[in-house]
């Protein structure tokens, strides 16, 4: 089922995968919010959610926290650039 | 609001267009980050430099400020959901009129695309939300009135008397 996930990713690739696949989950979502019983778009929501935590996990163990709810031993969430900044990913 | 999709679709809806603030907000912190007050002046941005800096500051083109009575709660599902679909038609049609102005840099015009594609998608889901909510109030009430646990009121036996009436 993930066969498309490897350790060997560059932070880049990783972080445009996730920033891709978060996309899909939102959208996806949305959709099932006005058509719920559409078992296609919930099967597919479903397959995305678990890539992404999978991609997420992984990317926190390599890089360091996406969000101020991932638990560090130090705390690496004051790390730059942000996602605003010159090299932070936009 | 009267129906479960009317109330998902607006608290997801109303998340991502937050998102979409941060994002037009990181592109003009990036077009003048370290740009000196002399260039700004020349490209007819002194008087924002005077008042703002860099800083982002939540405006329309003309520079009138944001203020909350741009937003418009009538306290009436249809007249509020018909609200939010005009607002993602105004947003699609500014955001059109950026991109004309535009053209010249990729950096900016791809995420300004992205953003309007999203305010069509968002009529769209605003669209069935109403629908879903038109439907919630078109429909007939019935009123029902048990009977059996009524007349069973009036009955001795208390045994029958609690099931029938659990049972409806």
């Amino acid at each position: 089922m993930y066969e498309n996930i490897n350790n060997n990713m560059s932070r880049e690739t990783l972080m445009n995968k996730i920033q891709s696949i978060n996309f899909t989950v939102i959208e996806l979502g949305l959709y099932l919010d006005t058509h719920p019983d559409d078992q296609k778009a919930l099967y597919f929501h479903n397959q995305r959610a678990n890539e992404l935590r999978m991609l997420t996990d992984c990317y926190q163990k390599m890089y360091g926290p996406l969000s101020i709810l991932c638990p560090c031993d130090q705390w690496r969430w004051l790390e730059e650039p942000w996602p605003w900044e010159k090299g932070g990913n936009c | 609001m009267p129906d479960e999709k009317s109330k998902a679709i607006l608290n997801d809806i109303g998340t991502e267009e937050l998102a979409h603030l941060e994002m037009v907000g990181s592109i003009v912190h990036q077009l003048t980050d370290g740009v000196s007050a002399e260039e700004l002046e020349k490209v007819g941005l002194g008087a924002y430099y005077t008042d703002h800096g860099v800083d982002v500051y939540p405006s329309a083109a003309s520079g009138v400020p944001f203020t909350a009575s741009y937003i418009a709660c009538k306290g009436d599902p249809i007249a509020n959901l018909q609200e939010d679909l005009a607002a993602e038609q105004k947003a699609r049609a500014t955001y059109e009129k950026l991109i004309n102005l535009c053209y010249d840099d990729p950096d900016v015009l791809d995420p300004l695309r992205f953003l309007r594609q999203r305010e069509v998608i968002h009529f769209q889901r605003f669209g069935e939300a109403l629908n879903s909510v038109q439907e919630k109030l078109a429909q007939k009430r019935f009123y029902q009135t048990n009977n059996s646990c009524m007349q069973n009121n009036n009955n001795n036996n208390n045994n029958s008397n609690h099931n029938n009436c659990c049972s409806n």
